[in-house]
């Protein structure tokens, strides 16, 4: 038990720190968020930059350790967010890296990081969000292709994506996990079609997908044909580790400042109000804890503290320690960014104040990526071996 | 960073929770309800098994070990529900005579709480008293920060009957206090305290989520198992999540020793334990509210270690100030 930095993970802070420090300063302002192509490029001139400097495959192949010092001190410094890049950088690629053949490695993983290619998720359906194991869009093959028909919803990032990793129905007789696969889709392939949806905060931050006979290439298939379920519960685990350490990062400086605001404005004299920040600060405190903790068990030997913390079967199954932080972060986000709206007082009904549109947006952390109660579910049923019901 | 546990440090906490299950396990556990006179056989033996002197150095026939091992040690300690002012003696053996071998025993009151409360005050052989050291330094008006030691007759006090029926609870009315003990630090002693507290609170919490958990597996009703049901499920998962947050917590405090880390520990220990509690009397239905559970007892004792070290208020707006700081 310890959390002393070896000497190889300080240098690689000092000298991360040093270089952010050289090139943050020659960044251009910041996109307009409504605009998708500027935040496209500015995005994948972010992930260029970074693999220019020897940084870009830092989310694959660096111990977890190097990477969680990797996303806390980019966060410090301000630097870009993975924006644009995320489903490529910390989804789909880390998928084909694990599951794809060499060939596909070698086609979609450096695109991805040298910034110059852009994926999206398409997974969730009208019909099929929680449940997604029930989704209906269809593959079928014929000779060298799958033509694929059917909608997918809630893509983030479909407007500017050149790839979708795509999930599809190939065996509808099968029960129903057995008959799905996971396809690499062009985007501009004909029969694509992306209606941008506009969320609650104003702007078109995901879309839906209609799929007409779109012909996608059977070598674009990872992994076998119908053992697509399987696939995706490798990429869930991925999206459900450590994509959030550095929004925590960012949530403990928000805090700061709401704690400076509130004593700028007199509301610090209200002590409600002021135990609910000090309560806060403990909760993001503990969550970069866990963290950590989750990060030092990922590096290490299998055996695990998991064992005995959880009844029934015990830990190691992959992306449940995420289901549990997830859960206490989704619900820690929204409580900081109510308490933003209290500090803020009347000016908590100012759409344009970055603690406003920051409140709309973590509407969002108890739904995507899988929602509050099927987190509960998952950690019930796999962690602590509750009976599956209804 | 290597922040899980050593192969060491699971030992000792087997062959801690192996100790505990085989000296006072469940029918120990109750008869000590019925008796809560200390068991001093095995307070002598916890004490030959270097339980008090974990972390006196070797030199001086200590076990050597640091503030986590004694915080994995505290956690067991909790989980059994193990009674006596322990907390006192981890923290004064090398300080008291005799506390480390197990064959006297110490109390620690906090004299700058707004209850001044003493553990087991029939059974202690010394008691202790910390003033200040908290976040305002300084002791009450008049009265200078220090460690002092009393004999325990000539302490005054009003009787309280415990909330907790294996801690027996005295309110100290008068303290009279000879000059300030040379060793310990206040502030140091304080902290330790509120982290072996937390820990305590932590090992009762993983401990409700087990046996909420068991329940639900083995109980059933309109014809399933009801930890089939989503609204006992989704019970079970939040007090797996606090219990998961209020560990980190408490372990990174004890790398750490820094005073937030610990003051933030024992907040989400305390939350921790008294809601996990609360679930699992929920789950355990009308069972849940008899006196023959052992759920009460778990409940009771985490209100006690909530309301010791450390409050809720005190500790949010020392978190609060620690903002602008
Ligand atoms: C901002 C954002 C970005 C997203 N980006 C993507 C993306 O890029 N690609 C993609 O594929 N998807 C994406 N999603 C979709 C997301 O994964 C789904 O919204 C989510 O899985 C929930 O599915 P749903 O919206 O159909 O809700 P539903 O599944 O219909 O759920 C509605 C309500 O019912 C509850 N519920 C459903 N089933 C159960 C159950 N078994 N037990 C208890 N309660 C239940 C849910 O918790 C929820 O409260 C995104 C979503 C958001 C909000």
């Amino acid at each position: 038990m310890d959390l002393a930095y070896t000497e190889e993970e300080r240098a690689f802070r000092v000298r991360l720190r040093d270089w952010l420090a050289s090139v943050l300063p020659t960044l251009p302002a910041r996109p307009d968020p409504r605009d998708w192509p500027a935040r496209r490029a500015y995005d994948t001139a972010w992930q260029r930059m970074l693999h220019d400097a020897g940084y870009a495959d830092v989310h694959w192949d660096a111990a977890p350790t190097i990477r969680l010092i990797f996303l806390e001190e980019t966060e410090r410094a301000g630097a870009p967010y993975v924006g644009a890049n995320f489903v490529g950088l910390l989804h789909a690629g880390p998928t084909i890296a694990v599951e794809g053949t060499p060939a596909q490695r070698q086609r979609w993983l450096p695109p991805v990081l040298r910034g110059d290619e852009v994926w999206c998720q398409g997974f969730s359906e009208p019909d099929a969000g929680s449940d997604l194991a029930s989704l209906r869009t269809r593959a079928v093959r014929d000779g060298d292709d799958y033509v694929v028909t059917g909608a997918k919803i809630w893509t983030s990032h479909a407007e500017v994506a050149d790839w979708c990793e795509l999930l599809v129905r190939t065996d509808p007789d099968a029960p129903r996990h057995r008959g799905l696969t996971w396809l690499a889709m062009p985007m501009d392939a004909p029969g694509v079609t992306v209606r941008p949806l506009r969320t609650l905060a104003g702007t078109a931050e995901f879309a839906e997908v209609f799929l007409d006979e779109v012909r996608v290439p059977a070598g674009n298939r990872v992994g076998a044909e119908n053992d697509g379920w399987r696939v995706t519960m490798v990429t869930l685990s991925f999206e459900r580790g450590t994509a959030f350490v550095g929004e925590v990062v960012a949530c403990r400086r928000v805090l700061g400042a709401l704690a400076r605001a509130a004593r700028a404005n007199g509301r610090w004299d209200d002590a409600v109000l002021r135990r609910r920040l000090g309560r806060l600060n403990a909760d993001f405190a503990a969550l970069w804890r866990l963290i950590q903790w989750n990060v030092s068990e990922a590096g290490a030997a299998p055996a695990g503290r998991g064992a005995s913390a959880a009844p029934g079967k015990g830990g190691g199954v992959p992306g449940t320690g995420g289901s549990v932080f997830k859960l206490r972060y989704s619900h820690a986000r929204q409580e900081l960014y109510d308490a933003a709206a209290e500090v803020l007082g009347a000016g908590a009904l100012d759409a344009g104040h970055e603690w406003v549109a920051d409140r709309l947006s973590s509407l969002s952390y108890t739904i995507a990526a899988g929602t509050s109660q099927i987190q509960q579910n998952i950690v019930a049923e796999r962690i602590l071996g509750l009976p599956k019901g209804r | 960073m290597h922040f899980q546990l050593t192969d060491e440090q699971r030992a000792l906490r087997d062959g801690t929770r192996k100790l505990l299950d085989g000296r006072f396990g469940r029918d120990r556990l109750r008869a000590a309800v019925d008796e809560p006179a200390l068991d001093r056989a095995l307070w002598r033996e916890l004490g030959a098994a270097g339980f008090f002197a974990l972390r006196l150095p070797e030199e001086a026939g200590g076990v050597g070990l640091g503030l986590p091992e004694a915080v994995l040690v505290f956690e067991e300690v909790g989980r059994a529900l193990l009674p006596g002012p322990l907390v006192a003696c981890e923290l004064l053996a090398g300080v008291v005579d005799g506390v480390a071998a197990g064959e006297r025993t110490a109390g620690l009151c906090d004299g700058s709480a707004e209850a001044v409360l003493w553990e087991h005050p029939a059974d202690c052989d010394e008691l202790i008293l910390v003033e200040g050291g908290g976040r305002d330094a300084a002791g009450a008006p008049g009265r200078a920060a220090g460690v002092y030691r009393s004999a325990p007759d000539r302490v005054a006090c009003a009787p309280l009957t415990s909330v907790d029926p294996l801690t027996p609870l005295a309110r100290v009315t008068d303290f009279p206090r000879g000059a300030p003990l040379a060793g310990p630090d206040p502030s140091r002693l304080r902290r330790e305290a509120a982290l072996l507290t937390a820990a305590q609170q932590v090992g009762s919490a993983v401990r409700t989520v087990e046996t909420a958990v068991a329940h639900a597996r083995e109980r059933t009703q309109f014809g399933a198992p009801i930890g089939s049901f989503q609204a006992v499920k989704h019970l079970c998962a939040q007090m797996l999540v606090r219990a998961e947050i209020a560990r980190s917590a408490v372990y990174a405090a004890a790398v750490t020793e820094g005073a937030m880390d610990v003051t933030g520990a024992k907040l989400l220990a305390d939350e921790a334990a008294v809601r996990n509690a609360r679930d699992c009397l929920q789950v355990h239905g009308g069972m849940g509210f008899t006196w023959e559970a052992d759920v009460h007892l778990h409940l009771k004792r985490a209100w006690l270690r909530a309301a010791c070290w450390g409050v809720a208020a005190e500790a949010e707006e020392a978190l609060a100030a620690d903002l602008l700081g």
